[in-house]
Protein backbone atom coordinates (compact mmCIF):
# COMPACT_ATOMS: atom_id res chain seq x y z
CA UNK A 1 0.00 0.00 0.00
CA UNK A 2 1.35 3.52 -0.33
CA UNK A 3 1.78 5.70 1.72
CA UNK A 4 3.02 2.96 4.14
CA UNK A 5 0.07 2.70 6.64
CA UNK A 6 -0.71 5.31 8.98
CA UNK A 7 -1.38 2.36 11.42
CA UNK A 8 2.41 1.79 11.51
CA UNK A 9 3.99 5.12 12.34
CA UNK A 10 4.65 6.71 15.96
CA UNK A 11 1.22 8.24 17.74
CA UNK A 12 2.21 12.08 17.45
CA UNK A 13 2.42 11.21 13.68
CA UNK A 14 -1.08 9.60 13.63
CA UNK A 15 -2.79 12.34 15.80
CA UNK A 16 -1.21 15.20 13.48
CA UNK A 17 -2.40 12.79 10.47
CA UNK A 18 -6.02 12.98 11.90
CA UNK A 19 -5.83 16.50 12.65
CA UNK A 20 -4.38 17.13 9.12
CA UNK A 21 -7.49 15.79 7.50
CA UNK A 22 -10.23 17.16 9.75
CA UNK A 23 -8.18 20.89 8.62
CA UNK A 24 -8.22 19.73 5.49
CA UNK A 25 -11.44 18.94 5.27
CA UNK A 26 -13.27 21.73 6.47
CA UNK A 27 -11.03 24.06 4.16
CA UNK A 28 -12.37 22.23 1.07
CA UNK A 29 -15.70 22.55 2.19
CA UNK A 30 -15.55 26.25 3.72
CA UNK A 31 -17.52 27.90 0.25
CA UNK A 32 -20.22 25.23 0.76
CA UNK A 33 -20.55 25.72 4.78
CA UNK A 34 -20.48 29.84 4.15
CA UNK A 35 -24.10 28.74 1.76
CA UNK A 36 -25.06 26.35 4.57
CA UNK A 37 -25.00 28.66 7.41
CA UNK A 38 -26.26 32.27 5.48
CA UNK A 39 -29.30 29.79 3.77
CA UNK A 40 -30.44 29.45 7.60
CA UNK A 41 -29.78 33.63 8.59
CA UNK A 42 -33.11 36.11 9.46
CA UNK A 43 -33.09 38.69 7.26
CA UNK A 44 -32.66 40.97 10.77
CA UNK A 45 -29.41 39.21 11.26
CA UNK A 46 -28.02 40.26 7.74
CA UNK A 47 -29.65 43.85 8.11
CA UNK A 48 -27.79 44.04 11.29
CA UNK A 49 -24.55 43.39 9.56
CA UNK A 50 -24.31 39.65 11.46
CA UNK A 51 -23.16 37.50 8.21
CA UNK A 52 -20.81 35.22 9.87
CA UNK A 53 -21.34 35.85 13.20
CA UNK A 54 -23.40 33.11 15.60
CA UNK A 55 -26.84 33.46 13.93
CA UNK A 56 -29.13 35.32 16.45
CA UNK A 57 -31.80 32.93 14.93
CA UNK A 58 -31.70 29.72 12.74
CA UNK A 59 -34.40 30.29 10.40
CA UNK A 60 -35.37 27.44 8.48
CA UNK A 61 -38.43 29.24 7.39
CA UNK A 62 -36.24 30.50 4.34
CA UNK A 63 -36.60 27.09 2.87
CA UNK A 64 -40.02 27.52 3.40
CA UNK A 65 -40.01 30.95 1.66
CA UNK A 66 -38.43 29.80 -1.43
CA UNK A 67 -41.13 26.95 -2.24
CA UNK A 68 -43.47 29.44 -1.59
CA UNK A 69 -42.63 32.77 -3.24
CA UNK A 70 -41.46 31.00 -6.18
CA UNK A 71 -42.25 28.72 -8.80
CA UNK A 72 -39.09 26.49 -7.58
CA UNK A 73 -41.35 23.50 -7.19
CA UNK A 74 -42.47 23.60 -10.91
CA UNK A 75 -38.91 23.87 -11.75
CA UNK A 76 -38.08 20.96 -9.95
CA UNK A 77 -41.05 19.14 -11.10
CA UNK A 78 -39.63 20.10 -14.76
CA UNK A 79 -36.51 18.31 -14.13
CA UNK A 80 -37.48 15.40 -12.90
CA UNK A 81 -39.70 15.30 -16.05
CA UNK A 82 -37.10 15.86 -18.24
CA UNK A 83 -34.39 13.72 -16.84
CA UNK A 84 -36.01 10.21 -16.09
CA UNK A 85 -37.09 9.61 -19.30
CA UNK A 86 -33.91 10.51 -21.04
CA UNK A 87 -32.01 8.80 -18.85
CA UNK A 88 -34.29 5.65 -18.87
CA UNK A 89 -33.96 6.16 -23.56
CA UNK A 90 -30.06 6.56 -23.55
CA UNK A 91 -29.65 3.82 -21.39
CA UNK A 92 -32.30 0.99 -23.41
CA UNK A 93 -30.52 2.24 -26.65
CA UNK A 94 -26.82 1.73 -25.29
CA UNK A 95 -27.52 -1.76 -23.87
CA UNK A 96 -28.89 -2.87 -27.46
CA UNK A 97 -26.05 -1.24 -28.97
CA UNK A 98 -23.39 -1.97 -26.15
CA UNK A 99 -23.93 -5.54 -26.96
CA UNK A 100 -23.76 -5.38 -30.59
CA UNK A 101 -20.52 -3.88 -30.09
CA UNK A 102 -19.25 -6.11 -27.34
CA UNK A 103 -19.98 -9.54 -29.08
CA UNK A 104 -20.35 -8.99 -32.48
CA UNK A 105 -16.89 -8.53 -35.24
CA UNK A 106 -18.37 -6.70 -38.10
CA UNK A 107 -16.81 -3.99 -39.88
CA UNK A 108 -17.17 -0.35 -38.79
CA UNK A 109 -17.76 -2.31 -35.20
CA UNK A 110 -14.52 0.40 -33.72
CA UNK A 111 -15.70 2.65 -35.83
CA UNK A 112 -18.81 3.13 -34.59
CA UNK A 113 -17.65 2.58 -31.00
CA UNK A 114 -15.38 5.87 -31.69
CA UNK A 115 -18.16 8.25 -33.35
CA UNK A 116 -19.69 7.56 -30.08
CA UNK A 117 -16.88 8.38 -27.02
CA UNK A 118 -15.54 11.08 -29.87
CA UNK A 119 -19.32 12.73 -30.11
CA UNK A 120 -19.53 12.59 -26.01
CA UNK A 121 -16.26 14.77 -26.03
CA UNK A 122 -17.38 17.38 -28.20
CA UNK A 123 -18.10 21.14 -27.50
CA UNK A 124 -21.81 21.66 -26.94
CA UNK A 125 -21.44 24.66 -29.14
CA UNK A 126 -20.77 23.05 -32.41
CA UNK A 127 -24.40 21.33 -32.14
CA UNK A 128 -26.28 24.82 -30.09
CA UNK A 129 -27.48 26.04 -33.37
CA UNK A 130 -28.44 23.23 -35.83
CA UNK A 131 -30.19 21.41 -32.57
CA UNK A 132 -31.85 24.69 -31.77
CA UNK A 133 -33.33 24.77 -35.22
CA UNK A 134 -34.39 21.04 -35.30
CA UNK A 135 -36.29 21.73 -32.25
CA UNK A 136 -37.50 25.13 -33.70
CA UNK A 137 -38.34 22.87 -37.02
CA UNK A 138 -40.06 20.00 -34.97
CA UNK A 139 -42.05 21.55 -33.19
CA UNK A 140 -41.04 20.89 -29.32
CA UNK A 141 -38.74 24.34 -28.97
CA UNK A 142 -39.65 25.25 -25.53
CA UNK A 143 -41.20 21.95 -24.60
CA UNK A 144 -39.75 18.66 -21.85
CA UNK A 145 -39.46 17.07 -25.47
CA UNK A 146 -36.60 19.31 -26.59
CA UNK A 147 -34.62 18.90 -23.66
CA UNK A 148 -35.72 15.14 -23.33
CA UNK A 149 -34.85 14.12 -26.63
CA UNK A 150 -31.39 15.35 -26.69
CA UNK A 151 -30.32 14.66 -23.59
CA UNK A 152 -31.78 10.65 -24.84
CA UNK A 153 -29.42 10.89 -27.97
CA UNK A 154 -26.44 12.41 -26.13
CA UNK A 155 -26.20 10.51 -23.18
CA UNK A 156 -26.39 7.41 -25.67
CA UNK A 157 -22.46 8.09 -26.64
CA UNK A 158 -21.07 7.87 -23.04
CA UNK A 159 -23.88 4.90 -21.88
CA UNK A 160 -22.87 2.54 -25.23
CA UNK A 161 -19.41 3.21 -24.34
CA UNK A 162 -19.97 2.32 -20.78
CA UNK A 163 -22.06 -0.74 -21.96
CA UNK A 164 -19.88 -2.29 -24.21
CA UNK A 165 -16.72 -2.28 -21.82
CA UNK A 166 -19.43 -3.87 -19.45
CA UNK A 167 -20.67 -6.35 -21.82
CA UNK A 168 -17.44 -7.42 -23.07
CA UNK A 169 -16.34 -8.47 -19.83
CA UNK A 170 -19.87 -11.21 -19.84
CA UNK A 171 -18.12 -14.33 -20.74
CA UNK A 172 -18.55 -16.06 -24.19
CA UNK A 173 -19.30 -19.18 -23.14
CA UNK A 174 -22.64 -18.35 -22.00
CA UNK A 175 -23.76 -17.06 -25.21
CA UNK A 176 -21.92 -19.78 -27.27
CA UNK A 177 -23.78 -22.50 -25.10
CA UNK A 178 -27.33 -20.32 -25.71
CA UNK A 179 -26.66 -20.59 -29.27
CA UNK A 180 -26.23 -24.10 -29.80
CA UNK A 181 -29.49 -24.56 -28.20
CA UNK A 182 -30.90 -22.40 -31.10
CA UNK A 183 -32.04 -19.29 -28.88
CA UNK A 184 -32.23 -16.16 -31.21
CA UNK A 185 -29.94 -13.35 -30.68
CA UNK A 186 -32.83 -11.35 -28.91
CA UNK A 187 -33.55 -13.97 -26.63
CA UNK A 188 -30.09 -13.83 -25.42
CA UNK A 189 -29.79 -10.49 -25.49
CA UNK A 190 -33.46 -10.27 -23.46
CA UNK A 191 -32.70 -13.63 -20.70
CA UNK A 192 -29.11 -13.85 -20.40
CA UNK A 193 -27.35 -10.22 -21.26
CA UNK A 194 -29.74 -8.05 -19.42
CA UNK A 195 -30.07 -9.70 -16.19
CA UNK A 196 -26.73 -9.96 -16.32
CA UNK A 197 -26.22 -6.45 -17.00
CA UNK A 198 -28.19 -5.14 -13.37
CA UNK A 199 -25.11 -3.88 -11.32
CA UNK A 200 -24.28 -1.96 -14.46
CA UNK A 201 -27.72 -0.59 -15.53
CA UNK A 202 -27.88 0.78 -11.84
CA UNK A 203 -24.48 2.50 -12.03
CA UNK A 204 -25.23 4.03 -14.96
CA UNK A 205 -28.28 5.61 -14.11
CA UNK A 206 -27.44 7.09 -11.40
CA UNK A 207 -24.46 8.80 -13.15
CA UNK A 208 -26.31 9.90 -16.18
CA UNK A 209 -29.01 10.98 -13.91
CA UNK A 210 -26.91 13.61 -12.15
CA UNK A 211 -25.30 14.82 -15.72
CA UNK A 212 -28.95 15.77 -16.92
CA UNK A 213 -29.89 17.10 -13.47
CA UNK A 214 -27.29 19.62 -13.52
CA UNK A 215 -27.53 20.56 -17.44
CA UNK A 216 -27.68 24.19 -17.42
CA UNK A 217 -26.41 24.95 -21.07
CA UNK A 218 -28.65 23.10 -22.73
CA UNK A 219 -31.68 24.44 -21.04
CA UNK A 220 -30.83 27.92 -21.38
CA UNK A 221 -30.58 27.05 -25.63
CA UNK A 222 -34.14 25.01 -26.14
CA UNK A 223 -36.11 26.32 -23.59
CA UNK A 224 -37.79 29.48 -21.94
CA UNK A 225 -40.78 29.81 -20.07
CA UNK A 226 -40.92 28.61 -16.67
CA UNK A 227 -43.74 26.05 -17.12
CA UNK A 228 -40.65 23.36 -18.25
CA UNK A 229 -37.64 25.68 -16.91
CA UNK A 230 -35.31 22.95 -15.17
CA UNK A 231 -34.31 23.20 -12.00
CA UNK A 232 -30.69 24.57 -13.14
CA UNK A 233 -32.18 27.97 -15.26
CA UNK A 234 -34.74 28.60 -13.06
CA UNK A 235 -32.38 28.84 -9.92
CA UNK A 236 -30.27 30.94 -12.47
CA UNK A 237 -33.47 33.65 -13.07
CA UNK A 238 -34.41 33.55 -9.58
CA UNK A 239 -30.96 34.83 -8.43
CA UNK A 240 -31.58 37.61 -10.83
CA UNK A 241 -34.93 38.19 -8.98
CA UNK A 242 -33.20 37.84 -5.64
CA UNK A 243 -30.51 40.60 -6.46
CA UNK A 244 -29.00 40.62 -3.07
CA UNK A 245 -30.75 38.18 -0.71
CA UNK A 246 -27.95 36.04 0.04
CA UNK A 247 -29.79 33.81 2.24
CA UNK A 248 -32.82 33.30 -0.09
CA UNK A 249 -29.97 32.36 -3.02
CA UNK A 250 -28.24 30.32 -0.72
CA UNK A 251 -31.23 28.10 0.35
CA UNK A 252 -32.54 28.04 -3.29
CA UNK A 253 -29.17 26.43 -3.99
CA UNK A 254 -29.09 23.91 -1.98
CA UNK A 255 -32.59 22.60 -2.65
CA UNK A 256 -31.76 22.55 -6.20
CA UNK A 257 -28.40 20.53 -5.29
CA UNK A 258 -29.86 18.30 -3.02
CA UNK A 259 -31.38 15.44 -5.17
CA UNK A 260 -28.09 14.62 -6.58
CA UNK A 261 -25.98 14.75 -3.74
CA UNK A 262 -28.42 12.68 -1.59
CA UNK A 263 -28.63 9.99 -4.70
CA UNK A 264 -24.66 10.30 -4.71
CA UNK A 265 -24.84 9.42 -0.70
CA UNK A 266 -27.27 6.74 -0.83
CA UNK A 267 -25.96 4.96 -4.10
CA UNK A 268 -22.07 5.77 -3.66
CA UNK A 269 -20.68 2.39 -4.82
CA UNK A 270 -22.64 2.46 -7.58
CA UNK A 271 -21.75 5.92 -8.72
CA UNK A 272 -18.27 5.32 -8.13
CA UNK A 273 -18.35 2.47 -10.02
CA UNK A 274 -19.66 3.87 -12.87
CA UNK A 275 -17.59 6.87 -13.30
CA UNK A 276 -14.78 4.57 -13.40
CA UNK A 277 -15.80 1.85 -15.20
CA UNK A 278 -16.45 3.38 -17.95
CA UNK A 279 -13.06 5.64 -18.48
CA UNK A 280 -10.29 3.35 -15.97
CA UNK A 281 -9.76 0.05 -17.54
CA UNK B 1 6.20 -8.60 -56.49
CA UNK B 2 3.11 -7.33 -57.36
CA UNK B 3 0.55 -7.47 -54.73
CA UNK B 4 -3.05 -8.59 -55.80
CA UNK B 5 -6.18 -6.83 -56.60
CA UNK B 6 -8.18 -6.99 -53.62
CA UNK B 7 -11.22 -7.62 -55.48
CA UNK B 8 -9.51 -11.40 -56.43
CA UNK B 9 -10.20 -12.09 -52.97
CA UNK B 10 -13.12 -10.33 -52.12
CA UNK B 11 -15.05 -12.21 -55.38
CA UNK B 12 -13.21 -15.66 -55.61
CA UNK B 13 -16.28 -17.86 -56.14
CA UNK B 14 -14.01 -20.87 -54.79
CA UNK B 15 -13.55 -19.82 -51.31
CA UNK B 16 -16.24 -17.59 -50.80
CA UNK B 17 -19.44 -19.04 -52.01
CA UNK B 18 -19.99 -21.88 -49.31
CA UNK B 19 -19.58 -19.53 -46.79
CA UNK B 20 -21.32 -16.84 -48.11
CA UNK B 21 -24.88 -17.77 -46.44
CA UNK B 22 -23.76 -17.85 -42.79
CA UNK B 23 -21.57 -14.88 -42.38
CA UNK B 24 -24.27 -12.70 -44.15
CA UNK B 25 -27.33 -13.53 -41.89
CA UNK B 26 -25.11 -12.83 -38.64
CA UNK B 27 -24.29 -9.78 -40.01
CA UNK B 28 -26.87 -8.38 -40.06
CA UNK B 29 -27.49 -8.74 -36.52
CA UNK B 30 -25.47 -6.32 -34.96
CA UNK B 31 -26.71 -3.43 -37.09
CA UNK B 32 -30.14 -4.02 -35.97
CA UNK B 33 -29.27 -3.72 -32.29
CA UNK B 34 -27.83 -0.83 -33.20
CA UNK B 35 -29.76 1.37 -35.11
CA UNK B 36 -31.69 3.19 -32.83
CA UNK B 37 -28.34 4.46 -31.03
CA UNK B 38 -26.72 5.21 -34.30
CA UNK B 39 -29.85 6.68 -35.47
CA UNK B 40 -30.37 9.57 -32.82
CA UNK B 41 -26.51 10.03 -32.22
CA UNK B 42 -25.86 10.79 -35.52
CA UNK B 43 -29.35 13.14 -35.71
CA UNK B 44 -27.88 15.05 -32.77
CA UNK B 45 -24.77 15.26 -32.30
CA UNK B 46 -22.83 13.63 -35.74
CA UNK B 47 -24.70 15.81 -38.35
CA UNK B 48 -25.43 18.71 -36.48
CA UNK B 49 -21.17 19.15 -36.29
CA UNK B 50 -21.34 18.99 -40.19
CA UNK B 51 -24.21 21.10 -40.09
CA UNK B 52 -22.16 24.03 -38.25
CA UNK B 53 -19.34 23.72 -40.27
CA UNK B 54 -21.67 24.57 -43.36
CA UNK B 55 -23.46 27.65 -41.35
CA UNK B 56 -20.38 29.57 -40.09
CA UNK B 57 -19.83 30.22 -43.89
CA UNK B 58 -23.38 32.21 -43.72
CA UNK B 59 -25.17 35.39 -42.38
CA UNK B 60 -27.97 33.96 -40.60
CA UNK B 61 -30.23 35.95 -37.63
CA UNK B 62 -31.73 32.60 -36.93
CA UNK B 63 -35.46 33.76 -37.60
CA UNK B 64 -35.11 34.87 -41.26
CA UNK B 65 -35.72 32.10 -44.04
CA UNK B 66 -32.91 33.16 -46.01
CA UNK B 67 -29.29 32.89 -45.32
CA UNK B 68 -26.96 35.04 -47.09
CA UNK B 69 -23.22 33.41 -48.33
CA UNK B 70 -20.49 34.57 -47.27
CA UNK B 71 -17.44 32.38 -47.56
CA UNK B 72 -15.12 32.72 -45.44
CA UNK B 73 -15.23 36.21 -44.21
CA UNK B 74 -17.02 35.07 -40.76
CA UNK B 75 -13.71 33.88 -40.05
CA UNK B 76 -11.97 36.75 -41.41
CA UNK B 77 -14.14 39.06 -39.10
CA UNK B 78 -13.38 36.68 -36.29
CA UNK B 79 -9.50 37.19 -36.33
CA UNK B 80 -9.93 40.56 -35.97
CA UNK B 81 -12.42 40.98 -33.27
CA UNK B 82 -10.40 41.57 -30.25
CA UNK B 83 -13.18 39.61 -28.13
CA UNK B 84 -12.57 36.41 -29.92
CA UNK B 85 -8.36 37.00 -29.25
CA UNK B 86 -9.19 37.51 -25.35
CA UNK B 87 -11.48 34.26 -25.72
CA UNK B 88 -9.02 32.30 -26.57
CA UNK B 89 -6.23 33.56 -24.64
CA UNK B 90 -8.89 33.12 -21.27
CA UNK B 91 -9.51 29.41 -22.95
CA UNK B 92 -5.65 28.79 -22.75
CA UNK B 93 -5.61 30.16 -18.93
CA UNK B 94 -8.26 27.46 -18.07
CA UNK B 95 -6.52 25.06 -20.04
CA UNK B 96 -3.21 25.52 -18.30
CA UNK B 97 -4.52 26.40 -14.61
CA UNK B 98 -6.95 23.34 -15.15
CA UNK B 99 -4.26 21.28 -15.20
CA UNK B 100 -4.03 21.47 -11.46
CA UNK B 101 -7.28 19.36 -11.52
CA UNK B 102 -4.52 15.97 -11.96
CA UNK B 103 -2.05 17.38 -9.70
CA UNK B 104 -4.11 18.54 -6.77
CA UNK B 105 -6.26 14.98 -7.18
CA UNK B 106 -3.19 13.18 -6.95
CA UNK B 107 -2.26 14.63 -3.68
CA UNK B 108 -5.31 14.32 -2.16
CA UNK B 109 -5.87 11.52 -3.33
CA UNK B 110 -2.20 9.84 -1.84
CA UNK B 111 -3.20 11.65 1.48
CA UNK B 112 -6.44 9.54 1.53
CA UNK B 113 -5.17 6.46 0.48
CA UNK B 114 -5.33 5.23 4.30
CA UNK B 115 -6.93 2.49 6.23
CA UNK B 116 -8.82 4.37 8.98
CA UNK B 117 -11.97 4.42 10.22
CA UNK B 118 -14.38 6.98 9.33
CA UNK B 119 -12.42 7.36 5.33
CA UNK B 120 -15.14 6.17 3.17
CA UNK B 121 -17.06 8.99 4.94
CA UNK B 122 -14.19 11.46 4.29
CA UNK B 123 -13.46 10.51 0.75
CA UNK B 124 -17.26 11.05 -0.25
CA UNK B 125 -16.82 14.78 1.76
CA UNK B 126 -13.91 15.28 -0.84
CA UNK B 127 -15.61 13.98 -3.56
CA UNK B 128 -19.08 15.12 -3.59
CA UNK B 129 -18.72 18.45 -5.28
CA UNK B 130 -18.57 16.65 -8.61
CA UNK B 131 -22.11 15.96 -8.34
CA UNK B 132 -22.97 19.52 -8.03
CA UNK B 133 -24.25 21.46 -10.96
CA UNK B 134 -22.46 24.59 -12.66
CA UNK B 135 -24.98 26.56 -11.63
CA UNK B 136 -25.19 25.98 -8.01
CA UNK B 137 -20.96 26.00 -7.98
CA UNK B 138 -20.98 29.16 -9.42
CA UNK B 139 -23.38 30.40 -6.76
CA UNK B 140 -21.52 28.93 -3.96
CA UNK B 141 -18.06 30.96 -5.31
CA UNK B 142 -20.23 34.15 -6.15
CA UNK B 143 -20.94 34.40 -2.38
CA UNK B 144 -17.76 33.24 -1.36
CA UNK B 145 -16.22 35.90 -3.40
CA UNK B 146 -18.50 38.70 -2.54
CA UNK B 147 -16.55 41.68 -2.02
CA UNK B 148 -18.50 43.62 1.25
CA UNK B 149 -19.78 40.35 2.84
CA UNK B 150 -18.41 37.13 1.48
CA UNK B 151 -16.33 34.50 3.58
CA UNK B 152 -13.42 35.56 1.33
CA UNK B 153 -13.50 38.94 2.41
CA UNK B 154 -14.38 38.52 5.93
CA UNK B 155 -11.36 36.05 6.46
CA UNK B 156 -8.69 38.82 4.66
CA UNK B 157 -10.18 40.92 6.68
CA UNK B 158 -9.25 39.31 9.91
CA UNK B 159 -5.50 39.27 9.12
CA UNK B 160 -5.81 42.66 8.32
CA UNK B 161 -6.13 42.59 4.56
CA UNK B 162 -8.31 45.11 2.55
CA UNK B 163 -11.66 43.34 1.14
CA UNK B 164 -11.02 41.90 -2.29
CA UNK B 165 -13.75 41.60 -5.57
CA UNK B 166 -12.24 39.38 -7.34
CA UNK B 167 -15.10 38.83 -10.08
CA UNK B 168 -15.28 42.63 -10.79
CA UNK B 169 -11.12 42.63 -11.28
CA UNK B 170 -10.21 42.34 -15.02
CA UNK B 171 -6.93 40.26 -13.92
CA UNK B 172 -8.51 38.43 -11.31
CA UNK B 173 -11.94 37.51 -12.52
CA UNK B 174 -10.44 34.47 -14.94
CA UNK B 175 -8.21 33.05 -11.97
CA UNK B 176 -10.97 33.52 -9.64
CA UNK B 177 -13.67 31.78 -11.62
CA UNK B 178 -11.11 28.47 -12.70
CA UNK B 179 -10.03 28.12 -9.12
CA UNK B 180 -14.76 27.55 -8.88
CA UNK B 181 -13.83 25.40 -11.67
CA UNK B 182 -11.04 23.18 -10.46
CA UNK B 183 -12.72 22.48 -7.34
CA UNK B 184 -15.05 19.78 -8.78
CA UNK B 185 -12.54 18.52 -11.31
CA UNK B 186 -10.12 18.01 -8.31
CA UNK B 187 -12.71 15.90 -6.80
CA UNK B 188 -13.00 13.82 -10.16
CA UNK B 189 -9.16 13.59 -10.62
CA UNK B 190 -8.82 12.55 -7.25
CA UNK B 191 -11.33 9.79 -7.19
CA UNK B 192 -9.79 8.56 -10.42
CA UNK B 193 -6.50 8.07 -8.37
CA UNK B 194 -7.52 6.77 -5.84
CA UNK B 195 -9.37 3.96 -7.82
CA UNK B 196 -5.61 4.00 -9.34
CA UNK B 197 -3.83 3.21 -6.31
CA UNK B 198 -6.03 0.25 -4.85
CA UNK B 199 -4.98 -0.95 -8.41
CA UNK B 200 -0.90 -0.76 -7.55
CA UNK B 201 0.70 -4.18 -6.89
CA UNK B 202 2.05 -3.86 -3.30
CA UNK B 203 4.62 -6.71 -4.21
CA UNK B 204 6.22 -3.86 -6.36
CA UNK B 205 6.10 -1.98 -3.45
CA UNK B 206 7.51 -3.82 -0.71
CA UNK B 207 10.66 -4.53 -3.21
CA UNK B 208 11.43 -0.82 -3.62
CA UNK B 209 10.72 -0.57 -0.23
CA UNK B 210 13.51 -3.32 0.88
CA UNK B 211 15.73 -1.20 -1.55
CA UNK B 212 15.29 2.09 0.60
CA UNK B 213 12.87 3.83 -1.72
CA UNK B 214 10.40 5.94 -0.07
CA UNK B 215 8.60 8.90 -0.51
CA UNK B 216 8.57 10.89 -3.38
CA UNK B 217 11.46 8.84 -4.78
CA UNK B 218 8.63 5.79 -4.45
CA UNK B 219 6.35 8.13 -6.25
CA UNK B 220 8.15 8.78 -8.72
CA UNK B 221 9.99 5.46 -9.27
CA UNK B 222 7.35 2.64 -8.53
CA UNK B 223 4.12 4.23 -8.37
CA UNK B 224 3.39 7.17 -11.16
CA UNK B 225 4.39 4.51 -13.63
CA UNK B 226 1.41 2.35 -12.25
CA UNK B 227 -0.72 5.24 -12.63
CA UNK B 228 -0.45 5.98 -15.63
CA UNK B 229 -3.94 4.95 -17.42
CA UNK B 230 -5.05 6.56 -14.59
CA UNK B 231 -2.82 10.07 -15.35
CA UNK B 232 -4.08 9.94 -18.94
CA UNK B 233 -8.26 9.86 -18.74
CA UNK B 234 -7.21 12.45 -15.43
CA UNK B 235 -4.95 15.00 -17.90
CA UNK B 236 -7.29 14.22 -20.80
CA UNK B 237 -10.74 14.40 -19.58
CA UNK B 238 -9.25 17.94 -17.43
CA UNK B 239 -8.56 19.68 -21.06
CA UNK B 240 -11.49 18.48 -22.52
CA UNK B 241 -13.69 19.79 -19.18
CA UNK B 242 -11.64 23.20 -19.32
CA UNK B 243 -12.58 23.77 -22.92
CA UNK B 244 -15.91 22.95 -22.43
CA UNK B 245 -16.41 25.02 -19.43
CA UNK B 246 -19.52 27.13 -20.27
CA UNK B 247 -21.66 27.33 -16.67
CA UNK B 248 -19.37 29.17 -14.23
CA UNK B 249 -18.51 31.73 -16.57
CA UNK B 250 -22.31 32.41 -17.22
CA UNK B 251 -23.14 32.38 -13.86
CA UNK B 252 -20.85 34.69 -12.43
CA UNK B 253 -19.83 37.18 -14.59
CA UNK B 254 -21.64 36.88 -17.99
CA UNK B 255 -18.51 37.31 -19.32
CA UNK B 256 -17.80 40.35 -17.51
CA UNK B 257 -15.88 42.48 -16.54
CA UNK B 258 -16.17 43.91 -20.22
CA UNK B 259 -15.54 40.90 -21.44
CA UNK B 260 -12.59 39.87 -19.64
CA UNK B 261 -13.66 36.46 -18.47
CA UNK B 262 -15.39 35.78 -21.49
CA UNK B 263 -14.09 32.16 -23.14
CA UNK B 264 -14.90 31.10 -26.67
CA UNK B 265 -17.78 28.46 -25.49
CA UNK B 266 -19.78 31.56 -23.50
CA UNK B 267 -18.53 34.24 -26.35
CA UNK B 268 -19.91 31.58 -29.09
CA UNK B 269 -23.56 31.37 -26.95
CA UNK B 270 -23.47 35.89 -26.42
CA UNK B 271 -23.05 35.97 -30.73
CA UNK B 272 -25.32 33.46 -31.24
CA UNK B 273 -28.00 33.83 -28.58
CA UNK B 274 -28.11 37.71 -27.17
CA UNK B 275 -26.98 39.27 -30.60
CA UNK B 276 -28.72 36.52 -33.48
CA UNK B 277 -25.45 35.98 -35.39
CA UNK B 278 -26.14 32.17 -36.00
CA UNK B 279 -23.27 31.85 -38.28
CA UNK B 280 -20.66 34.03 -36.87
CA UNK B 281 -21.63 31.79 -33.79
CA UNK B 282 -20.99 28.69 -35.88
CA UNK B 283 -17.67 30.01 -36.90
CA UNK B 284 -16.78 30.35 -33.65
CA UNK B 285 -17.75 27.04 -32.55
CA UNK B 286 -16.10 25.60 -35.11
CA UNK B 287 -12.81 27.25 -34.11
CA UNK B 288 -13.24 25.52 -30.37
CA UNK B 289 -14.15 22.31 -32.04
CA UNK B 290 -11.08 22.47 -34.35
CA UNK B 291 -9.15 22.64 -31.23
CA UNK B 292 -10.88 20.42 -28.92
CA UNK B 293 -10.51 17.57 -31.42
CA UNK B 294 -6.88 17.16 -31.22
CA UNK B 295 -7.94 16.47 -27.62
CA UNK B 296 -10.77 14.17 -28.59
CA UNK B 297 -7.90 12.23 -31.22
CA UNK B 298 -5.55 11.21 -29.12
CA UNK B 299 -8.10 10.12 -26.59
CA UNK B 300 -9.11 8.04 -29.25
CA UNK B 301 -5.97 6.87 -30.34
CA UNK B 302 -4.82 5.67 -27.02
CA UNK B 303 -8.57 3.84 -26.49
CA UNK B 304 -8.00 2.09 -29.89
CA UNK B 305 -4.38 0.76 -29.16
CA UNK B 306 -5.39 -0.29 -25.65
CA UNK B 307 -8.20 -2.41 -27.53
CA UNK B 308 -5.90 -3.86 -29.56
CA UNK B 309 -3.76 -5.08 -26.65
Amino acid sequence: MFPAPIQNASAPKRYAYYAAIVIALLLWLLPLMAVLLTSVRSLEDLNAGNYWGWPREWKFSNYAEVFQSTPMLRYMVNTVIITLPAVAGAIALASLAGYALAKFRFRGNLLIFCMFVGGNFVPFQILMVPVRNMAVRIGVYDTYWALILFHLAFQTGFCALFMRNFISTLPNALLESARVEGANEFRIFWSIILPLMRPALAALAVLVFTFIWNDYFWALVMVQSDAVKPVTTGLSALRGEWVASWQLISAGSIIAALPPVAMFFLLQRQFISGLTLGSVK
Amino acid sequence: MSTPEPSVFLESPVVVKPKRRAPRKINLVPWIFLAPAVIVFATYVVIPIFQSFWLSLYDWDGLSPTKKFLGLSNYTELFQDDQFWTSLKNNLYWLILFLLGPVVGLAIAIFLNQKIRAMRIVKSLFFFPFVLSGVVIGLVFSWFYEPAHGLLSTILSMFGLPAISPLSDEHWVTPAIIAAGLWPQIAYCMILYLTGLTAVDPEQIEAARIDGARGMKMLWHVIMPQLRPATFIAVVVTIIGALRSFDLVQVMTDGGPFGRSSILAYFMFQQSITNFRMGYGAAIAVVLFLIMSVFIALFLRHMIRNERT
